[in-house]
């Protein structure tokens, strides 16, 4: 198969991967912490538009980065705050944060850009080029020329990990997503733990949807996550809510999606390979490919009685 | 021996409840001082003032003679105090050590695992806990797991360690492991407050006893001073029949027949391996068992809840093997299930439609085709009058009453409906002296009826004071069955480990 010897090939899914994995990973925080957020699309859209907003305002890109992480940071706040001061539903919340935010960013677009949309000179990330990979041209060519988000979010998969199964605040934000009572009557407050899996999980929804905007391109167009959130959403689920497992089922949708590109040449249609994500997680879910458990207490608002 | 713990007219008032009016208590240091009383007393609720998870109305709490404020369990930790509750607030995910040092781990910003596992190791051996910190908790029978709990305590130096109804779900095997361990404490100088409603318990472990009745203290006395009968009447403030009275049995024909039974539960585990069975007319059958030994399984299959994968169930001669549990129910099955709050009652429903639930669909509650009212609510006032419901309200959504209560309902509605085999599961369970006295008397008057009962307990007392037979189960098989008035507990304790001869010694549960 030459398809599968072209490094483009490999090149493209670590580039769509990247897009899944960060909301996924970001998810993962949530949900580990007890809040389920299906809300990874929407605030993916917050991030990716401002962050070409700032990067525009300020032109900088790595500031654009800043602020359109800390936009996902504040909208996640506030779901957080719903979720978790109201006990309001989350999954009704989440998708409330969805519409809010498409309609939000696509009704910003229109009125401060205008008609033709986020200026042509608007800066974007630097891509990361290794020339000491040149010897190696099939690395080279998968991993050269790909956007600095790509690298650092390989970084943020390894760090995630880290955090979530190596320190103390890891192991508070899962105890609190397993059984809130106990981490409660062990003198842990809950609800800052689950605010703090929450924003997390907004920041990195936010860097992901930040990778559209001003990582592989420098514009902002209406939806234009175009669903990933939710794809980030099944492999969050299919990678068993854990950093490793969320970036390995990124890469394998990557892949497909990368595959349904290649193949299109071949005459085969990209949709059926684009329906590998929600397959395999329909499947992971009724436990036929590795059964996928959620943490105990994700998605019940924990309550005290005083 | 100087004052440890000291409360003094201690209030908590809910709105519409005064669950404590008046408490005062006075724990001693290296003492066992059991807090005794039925459900609804007020025990949990002074237990979880102390222990900072609500805060008092008015009163005082005092420690080591200086006045205490908690406004959460962090600071009653702070202070010194621990508590194993009820249900135990584990996370079955994590591991022993991870579960004990949550909320104080040792490490800086990274957690320190084998620190972690060194130390919960080293106070396992202190105490003689006999506990591996490094297993999952899941992985841990009930008894262990409470011992985590109890790790959990000493771990953050506990000076008053309080057990909330302790012995409730352990084995008379693991009760007295616990009991050793509370001796261990007590020897340590760790004083501990026992809060139970079981009258034996504490005048086997503790030291003093205080009494609490409708959310005030009735009396503290030293132990010995204590006769059951004595405590009894303190906690439910009248005289109180201990012992059952039990007329002969008279046996009519078998009734409910199990001829070698396969039964899966819902993981499709096969839980019940090629079981027989016989109830017969006018007797009680009691299954004792450790919990989790295939009894819910046991049950859901006569009642129709799970299907059988092998063998058959006759009930009055007729082959009910593939009866759906609407039909047995129409054939004569009763059922009062173990967890009445999810499967015996529909919560947010009123007392009417709980109690015509099983008959909705019959004359003359249903008119063509709709819900007679007038004719449900004639019936179920009378049956709240005749099992004494409190309050005595149809209008009650079920879920507002309290456990009793809500027990009382369940029954009301199976038994009045004049069934052949009632399966009653911890008909008892959680609820007080006065309550369960007069549920024990209803399954009684069922069997001189000639109706037969299948009963399935994890209290070897009710189980020995009820049954007419002792059906013993261990991992899914029936491994004797005993005349009800000549077993004891202990013959029943070391059935229920699965041994059949009474010469082997049981084995050591690590």
């Amino acid at each position: 198969m030459s398809v599968l010897a072209n490094p483009q090939l490999w090149f493209a899914t670590l580039a769509m991967a990247t897009p899944l994995a960060l909301p996924a990973i970001g998810g993962t925080f949530s949900e580990r912490s007890g809040v389920v957020n299906i809300a990874m699309e929407g605030i993916m859209l917050i991030g990716a538009f401002f962050a070409v907003a700032f990067s525009y305002w300020t032109n900088s890109a790595w500031l654009g980065l800043l602020f359109g992480m800390l936009m996902g940071g504040v909208i996640s706040a506030i779901f957080a705050w719903a979720a978790i001061r109201l006990a309001a539903d989350q999954v009704v919340l989440g998708m409330a944060v969805n519409i809010f935010a498409a309609g939000l960013t696509a009704f910003l677009l229109d009125t401060v850009f205008g008609f033709n949309g986020t200026p042509a000179n608007t800066p974007s990330l630097p891509t990361v080029h290794l020339p000491w990979l040149k010897s190696m041209p099939f690395l080279s060519g998968v991993f050269n020329d790909q956007s600095v988000l790509v690298y650092i979010m390989i970084v943020i998969v390894i760090v995630s990990h880290w955090f979530l199964f190596y320190t103390r605040l890891g192991l508070r934000i899962r105890s609190v997503g397993e059984n809130p009572l106990a981490a409660d009557t062990a003198g842990l407050s809950v609800s800052r733990l689950r605010y703090t899996g929450v924003i997390i999980g907004g920041l990195l929804s936010a860097l992901g949807g930040a990778y559209l905007s001003i990582g592989i391109l420098h514009s902002f167009d209406v939806n234009m996550t175009n669903g990933r959130g939710y794809i980030a959403l099944a492999a969050m689920i299919f990678g068993k809510w854990t950093p490793f497992g969320a970036f390995g089922a990124s890469l394998l949708f990557g892949f497909a999606t990368a595959l349904g590109i290649a193949l299109q040449s071949f005459n085969v249609s990209s949709n059926l390979l684009g329906m590998l994500p929600y397959v395999l997680t329909i499947l992971a879910l009724a436990g036929l490919v590795g059964r996928s458990t959620p943490p105990a207490a994700d998605g019940i608002p924990y309550e005290q009685h005083r | 021996m100087t004052h440890f713990l000291e409360v003094i007219d201690l209030k908590k008032h809910f709105p519409g409840v005064k669950a404590n009016d008046g408490v005062n208590l006075t724990v001693k240091s290296g003492e066992v001082h059991a807090i005794l009383g039925e459900n609804g007393a007020g025990k949990s609720t002074l237990m979880n003032m102390i222990y900072g998870l609500y805060q008092p109305t008015s009163g005082q709490i005092l420690l080591e003679g200086k006045q205490v404020e908690f406004s959460s369990p962090r600071d009653a930790i702070r202070s010194g105090i621990g508590m194993v509750h009820q249900h135990f607030m584990l996370i079955p995910a994590l591991s022993v050590a991870e579960n004990i040092v949550l909320g104080d781990e040792p490490g800086g910003i990274q957690y320190n695992r084998k620190e972690a596992v060194r130390r919960v190791q080293q106070i396992s051996d202190q105490y003689k806990l006999q506990v591996d910190p490094t297993r999952r908790v899941a992985d841990l029978s009930v008894g262990l797991q409470q011992r985590v709990e109890i790790l959990k305590v000493l771990y953050r130096r506990a000076k008053l360690l309080i057990l909330d109804e302790p012995t409730a779900l352990l084995t008379p095997q693991e009760t007295r492991e616990l009991f050793e361990i509370v001796g261990h404490l007590k020897a340590e100088g760790i004083p501990i407050v026992f809060i139970s409603h079981k009258l034996d318990e504490v005048r086997e472990i503790a030291d003093v006893v205080t009494v609490m009745r409708a959310g005030k203290t009735v009396e503290t006395l030293p132990i010995g001073d204590a006769t059951p009968q004595d405590l009894a009447n303190l906690m439910v403030g009248r005289d109180v029949v201990l012992r059952v009275q039990k007329n002969p049995i008279q046996l009519g024909n078998k009734l409910l027949e199990l001829r070698g039974i396969h039964v899966r539960d819902a993981s499709r585990h096969e839980r019940i391996r090629d079981l027989s069975l016989t109830v017969s007319e006018g007797e009680i059958l009691g299954l004792a068992g450790i919990d989790g030994n295939g009894q819910s399984e046991l049950v859901e299959a006569v009642a129709g809840l799970l299907p059988t994968t092998a063998g058959s169930i006759h009930l009055a001669g007729q082959d009910i093997t593939r009866v759906r549990p609407f039909d047995r129910t129409e054939l004569g099955i009763a059922y009062v299930p173990q967890d009445r709050q999810r499967d015996g009652l529909v919560l947010d429903f009123d007392l009417v439609e709980n109690i015509i639930l099983r008959d909705f669909h019959k004359s003359p509650y249903s008119k063509s085709g709709a819900i007679n009212y007038r004719a449900a609510r004639a019936y179920a006032e009378r049956l709240i009058r005749e099992f004494d419901v409190r309050p005595a309200d149809a209008d009650r959504k079920a879920g507002e009453l309290s456990g009793g209560n809500q027990q009382k309902v369940i029954l009301a509605r199976e038994v009045s409906r004049d069934p052949r085999l009632l399966i009653a599961v911890q008909p008892t369970r959680g609820l007080d002296v006065g309550a369960i006295e007069g549920i024990h008397r209803q399954l009684l008057r069922l069997r001189d009826n000639g109706k037969g009962i299948l009963l399935v307990s994890l209290e070897l007392d009710e189980i020995l004071s009820l049954s007419d037979r002792i059906a013993v189960i261990h991992d899914g098989r029936i491994v004797d069955i005993v005349d009800g008035d000549s077993a004891t507990r202990e013959q029943l304790g070391l059935l229920m480990t699965g041994v059949k001869s009474t010469a082997e010694t049981r084995g050591e549960r690590v």
